[in-house]
């Protein structure tokens, strides 16, 4: 009944549309408002025509554990340009005001969300265009708040799936995850270590035995040749530090964006997805 | 959700961590597998006469428990009221009741086969404590301690190096416990194979809360039993601070189910609960979920975790474990707020009547019971938590005195 409730969840459909061109999605992760509110929203805007399939929008939170240093600078800037979850929200009704069809993603840590109220932030998330929400320090054991109200309102409770999930764990994953499985491909935190290509195929054929959802790796994945090693074994590739990397070297003294900020990151964009889009020919 | 007797203020948690509303397991997914195994050792060790006679062992021969209970006469005398009695941590190895928790925690981290510990420490006494015991066990220690902290807790960290560990400076965030607790964190998540990660206080995701809970709560014990020698009945009101709760609920634990006993939480109010700079985070916060659990946190109206303040760097924390959260909402326990000018002045009294130098954690519960025994009948009998020994504060309290050292 998940998947019918999801049937028409813009998640579903993009990757009917990836499996029919027999292709691997490039999803990529920016924080929202980060550098500031106007530079996000155009780097957003800028994602899919470089090639983006799906967007993962980082909502800032002051303590992000599971991430590394990219990642955490990137929500203290947005914090400082005044990030807070009305602008998250404002930038994805922004986003549909031109692009109806990218599923947009919404990641981050699970206390702006309870303090926004859970009820409340799925009904404005799905009114705002949200397709999916991943929520890290929110694990099966604690879904129960979050994912029926989320699924109530057609949005994806997005589950991740790492190399200490056994066969004996992954079933109850399972049973909260929608939309698609994000397998964290490394013991660790963001935009440290890479994966083997093998070790990752390997984790994928396994959890394909427990799922018919799609499966999107992630962690440690930098360059046009990683992600087309990972699209080669999996259905989407996950870039968000390495992106997050290119956006901060294009900031002046004060942390402010310079000219080239968007179009350089947007141009590594499009390079990962001709790694992606080559990768199974 | 919540199967909680309500008859029975000592039988929290559930059996998924929940006390209440409060608690549970918040962490991200390549910890769960870890956090579960912590839990099946513990409920295992817990239940092992051989793992709870050794615990005995080394907490008789290398803490050096009991810890005396001790009447303050001096400082009654000057109050001219309740009789004020100290339960003295201060007295423990390491000089605090921090290395009860990393004893117990150590001997379990040796029976899951770990080989590498990790600690997150504010003042550096949780910091001390771990190293000391990794010391005794020979395993590889790394502290994570925030840069501002190891600015200002300088001896503190040259003893932990001492007793070779590593201290790993935090600089991310505002550079103090809340960040390397985060930093711990991501050290877990990165080493989960061989690494066992020694939480100080009664926080973090289930099992830690009622773990830590459960390897300090030997403080009530014996101030019970030992009041009951000295007194011949239960004390009227118990007193502890409060920064994630550890020594407090160690001391409450045993008491809770005592209806004629009074209990006392005290919270740092820093320059004043009415300003930006406190740590009341019962006092001033809201419902949250930060480092593994839901508890009261303090935070913006967007749920940004904000900075705690408090002249005690033990006390500068803007959580709270889950327990106390869960019996302030059940009204078992008042929690009250000291500033650092009443806990500097509980600071000096106790030094200069008792000749007793108090960490300044511990004279914020010493500043309550002289703020309230003045008004008590002299057969009233507060109990305070002397939670450890004030000589890693001295270069603070020069500074506030204004005195170069």
């Amino acid at each position: 009944m998940m998947t019918d409730i999801l049937k028409n969840n813009r998640l579903t459909r993009r990757f009917a549309k990836l499996a029919s061109e027999n292709r691997a999605g490039l999803v990529i992760y920016i924080a929202a408002s980060d550098p500031d509110a106007e530079t996000s929203a155009k780097l957003l805007a800028g994602l899919p025509g470089a090639g983006a399939d799906i967007i993962e929008l980082g909502m800032p939170f002051t303590d992000p554990m599971a991430d590394g240093p990219a990642i955490q600078r990137a929500a203290l800037r947005a914090l400082k340009a005044g990030a807070c979850m009305d602008h998250t929200l404002a930038q994805v009704r922004g986003f549909r005001e031109t692009d109806t069809e990218t599923p947009i993603v919404l990641m981050g840590y699970y206390n702006p969300i309870d303090s926004y109220g859970v009820e409340r932030f799925a009904k404005d998330a799905a009114q705002a265009g949200v397709d999916g929400v991943i929520v890290v320090d929110v694990p099966p054991e604690e879904a129960d708040e979050l994912q029926p109200p989320l699924l109530a309102q057609g949005i994806a409770f997005i589950c991740l799936a790492t190399p200490t999930s056994d066969d004996a764990r992954l079933p109850q994953i399972l049973k909260y995850a929608g939309g698609f499985l994000y397998y964290v491909s490394i013991l660790g935190i963001t935009g440290t270590a890479t994966a083997a290509a093998d070790a990752v195929e390997a984790a994928v054929k396994r959890i394909k035995r427990h799922t018919q959802l799609p499966v999107a790796v992630g962690f440690g994945i930098k360059t046009p040749d990683n992600a087309a090693a990972i699209a080669r074994v999996a259905d989407a590739a996950v870039v968000g530090s390495a992106v997050i990397d290119k956006l901060a070297a294009c900031l002046d003294d004060q942390g402010k964006a310079k000219p080239e900020l968007v179009p350089t990151a947007l141009a590594f964009v499009a390079d990962l997805a001709k790694g992606v889009r080559g990768a199974r020919k | 959700m919540t199967s909680i007797l309500t008859n029975s203020f000592a039988k929290g948690p559930d059996e998924n961590g929940h006390f209440g509303p409060y608690g549970g397991r918040f962490v991200a997914e390549t910890l769960m597998p870890l956090v579960l195994e912590v839990e099946k050792a513990f409920d295992a060790a817990k239940d092992d006469p051989a793992f709870q006679a050794e615990l005995s062992r080394y907490l008789a021969h290398f803490v050096g428990r009991p810890s005396p209970l001790y009447f303050a006469e001096r400082l009654t005398q000057a109050c001219g009221g309740a009789k004020i009695y100290f339960k003295r941590e201060d007295l423990n190895h390491t000089g605090a009741h921090k290395v009860n928790n990393c004893i117990g925690q150590i001997l379990l981290a040796k029976r899951m086969g770990k080989t590498r510990i990790i600690a997150e420490t504010g003042a550096g006494q949780h910091g001390v404590a771990t190293a000391t015991v990794c010391a005794l066990f020979g395993l590889p220690c790394v502290v994570y301690m925030g840069a501002v902290d190891i600015a200002r807790q300088q001896p503190n960290v040259f003893r932990m190096k001492l007793l070779g560990a590593e201290v790993r400076p935090v600089t991310s965030g505002a550079a103090t416990l809340k960040d390397a607790m985060n930093e711990a964190m991501r050290d877990w998540v990165a080493n989960v194979e061989d690494t066992y990660y020694l939480i100080g206080t009664v926080a973090g995701p289930h099992p830690y809360p009622v773990m830590v809970r459960d390897f300090q709560k030997i403080i009530g014990e014996e101030a019970k039993a030992q009041m009951q020698t000295m007194e011949g009945r239960l004390p009227d009101t118990l007193i502890a601070a409060v920064g994630g709760g550890s020594n407090a609920m160690g001391l409450f634990y045993p008491f809770l189910d005592e209806p004629t006993v009074k209990i006392v939480g005290v919270e740092a109010a820093g320059k004043g609960t009415e300003t930006e700079e406190h740590a009341a985070s019962l006092g001033k916060g809201r419902s949250g979920v930060l480092h593994g659990s839901r508890t009261y946190l303090l935070q913006n109206q967007d749920g940004q975790i904000t900075e705690a303040y408090s002249i005690s760097a033990g006390l500068d924390y803007p959580g709270v474990g889950p327990e106390h959260a869960w019996l302030k909402d059940a009204g078992r326990i008042d929690y009250v707020a000291i500033t650092d000018d009443e806990a500097l002045d509980a600071f000096h009294r106790t030094t200069r009547l008792e000749g007793i130098i108090p960490a300044l954690e511990s004279s914020h519960a010493i500043a309550q019971a002289l703020k309230v025994a003045g008004s008590l009948p002299a057969d009233h009998i507060l109990l305070v938590s002397l939670s450890g020994r004030g000589d890693k504060d001295v270069n603070t309290v020069a500074q506030a005195m204004g005195t170069e050292l």
